[in-house]
């Protein structure tokens, strides 16, 4: 099958340019994108890309396969390929700068991330062992918890493509949610106010890019929404 | 907390709510004119200006006058900030969408307290 792969080398190359590979599957299994990229390796090991538990909980391997953003390790030929098999097209994940190839610097992603401060803020003294929630107060992270930040949703959202320095992006909003939900975080006032400008929150236009490429399934648009709602509460 | 000071309204949950709200005030005034059209078949200027002649219509205009002032300076407002990433070049974009909108919203006044 032909293999199609972003290429881009700042110490050589002028310009990124696609580069065609030929790759037989062995035996034509149904294999993830990410063998299909060990394979592309063998032929060419100047290729670059991110890889660690190629099972999606590292979140390492996100790019964008034939147009849409994934998890290169828990992405099957036959899903990217439409059950063709014929062509795969691999560029790194869109909007942000190209270190080599498919790996991206994701600095501004982590910038965003760590505005949100994402641990718990509490003031009320620490209890003898710890704090306690109860079953349903721990539902309510359910959905939110279990973002791995491979930034597969940020870098398919416009306005994070147009303003990475000031908008919050869906991982970090869905992160900023998961602690205004917490029983045990005491900011929450401080939190939402840090999140009212006409930016950090507010410049998602809800068009849901996020929620339509999540590889964990999870939904920032809600997550968002939530976040609207808890400011409207707060300050109307 | 990102700053700003040519949005409507300083903070992102303010124009979100103006957003939200002028849209639904513009959609009630498109239905009811849309539905007086419907239900006027032959239509003549006397009745199109008694329409407007009445205090409840002028109130009813502009409150959706308003609307599409605020409505259209939060939406250029955005379309400016995601698409001009020259400072200048945004800051004369936003002058002249709200110059547009103020002499509308004067012209439309005007032309509404004639009838």
């Amino acid at each position: 099958m032909l293999v199609s792969i972003y290429r881009y080398n700042p110490e050589k190359d002028s310009a990124p340019y696609m580069q065609d590979y030929d790759i037989t599957v062995p035996g034509g299994k149904d294999v993830m994108v990410l063998d299909v990229l060990a394979l592309v390796k063998e032929q060419d090991s100047s290729l670059a890309y991110r890889r660690s538990c190629r099972e999606g909980v590292c979140g390492s391997d996100g790019m964008n396969i034939n147009g849409k953003n994934a998890l290169a390790c828990i992405t099957p030929l036959s899903e990217a390929t439409n059950g063709k098999m014929d062509k795969l097209v691999l560029r790194p994940l869109p909007g942000m700068p190209v270190i080599r190839d498919l790996v991206i610097d994701m600095a501004m992603f982590y910038t965003q991330y760590e505005r949100i401060k994402p641990f718990l803020l509490n003031n009320r003294p620490a209890p003898a062992i710890e704090r306690l929630q109860t079953p349903e107060e721990r539902e309510k992270l359910d959905g939110l918890y279990e973002c791995i930040l491979c930034a597969c949703c940020s870098t398919a959202c416009p306005s994070f493509w147009w303003n990475p320095d000031k908008f919050v992006g869906p991982s970090g909003l869905l992160q900023a949610y998961r602690f205004l939900a917490d029983s045990r975080d005491t900011a929450t006032a401080e939190r939402l106010s840090d999140l009212s400008d006409p930016f950090s929150v507010f410049r998602c236009r809800g068009i849901m890019n996020c929620v339509n490429v999540c590889p964990k399934g999870l939904n920032p648009t809600r997550a968002i929404g939530h976040i609207r709602n808890m400011l409207l509460n707060q300050q109307v | 907390m990102v700053a700003s000071v040519t949005n409507l309204g300083r903070s992102g949950l303010y124009d979100w709510v103006v957003q939200r709200t002028s849209a639904v005030v513009l959609a009630l005034y498109t239905l009811f004119l849309v539905g007086f059209l419907v239900a006027s078949p032959d239509l003549q200027f006397a009745q199109w200006q008694g329409l407007f002649a009445q205090t409840w219509m002028k109130v009813f205009s502009m409150a959706a006058l308003i609307s599409i002032c605020a409505h259209a300076w939060v939406g250029m407002w955005t379309i400016s900030t995601d698409y001009l990433k020259n400072t200048g070049v945004r800051f004369l974009f936003q002058l002249v969408c709200v110059g547009f909108l103020f002499v509308y919203l004067v012209w439309g006044i005007d032309i509404l307290w004639s009838v």
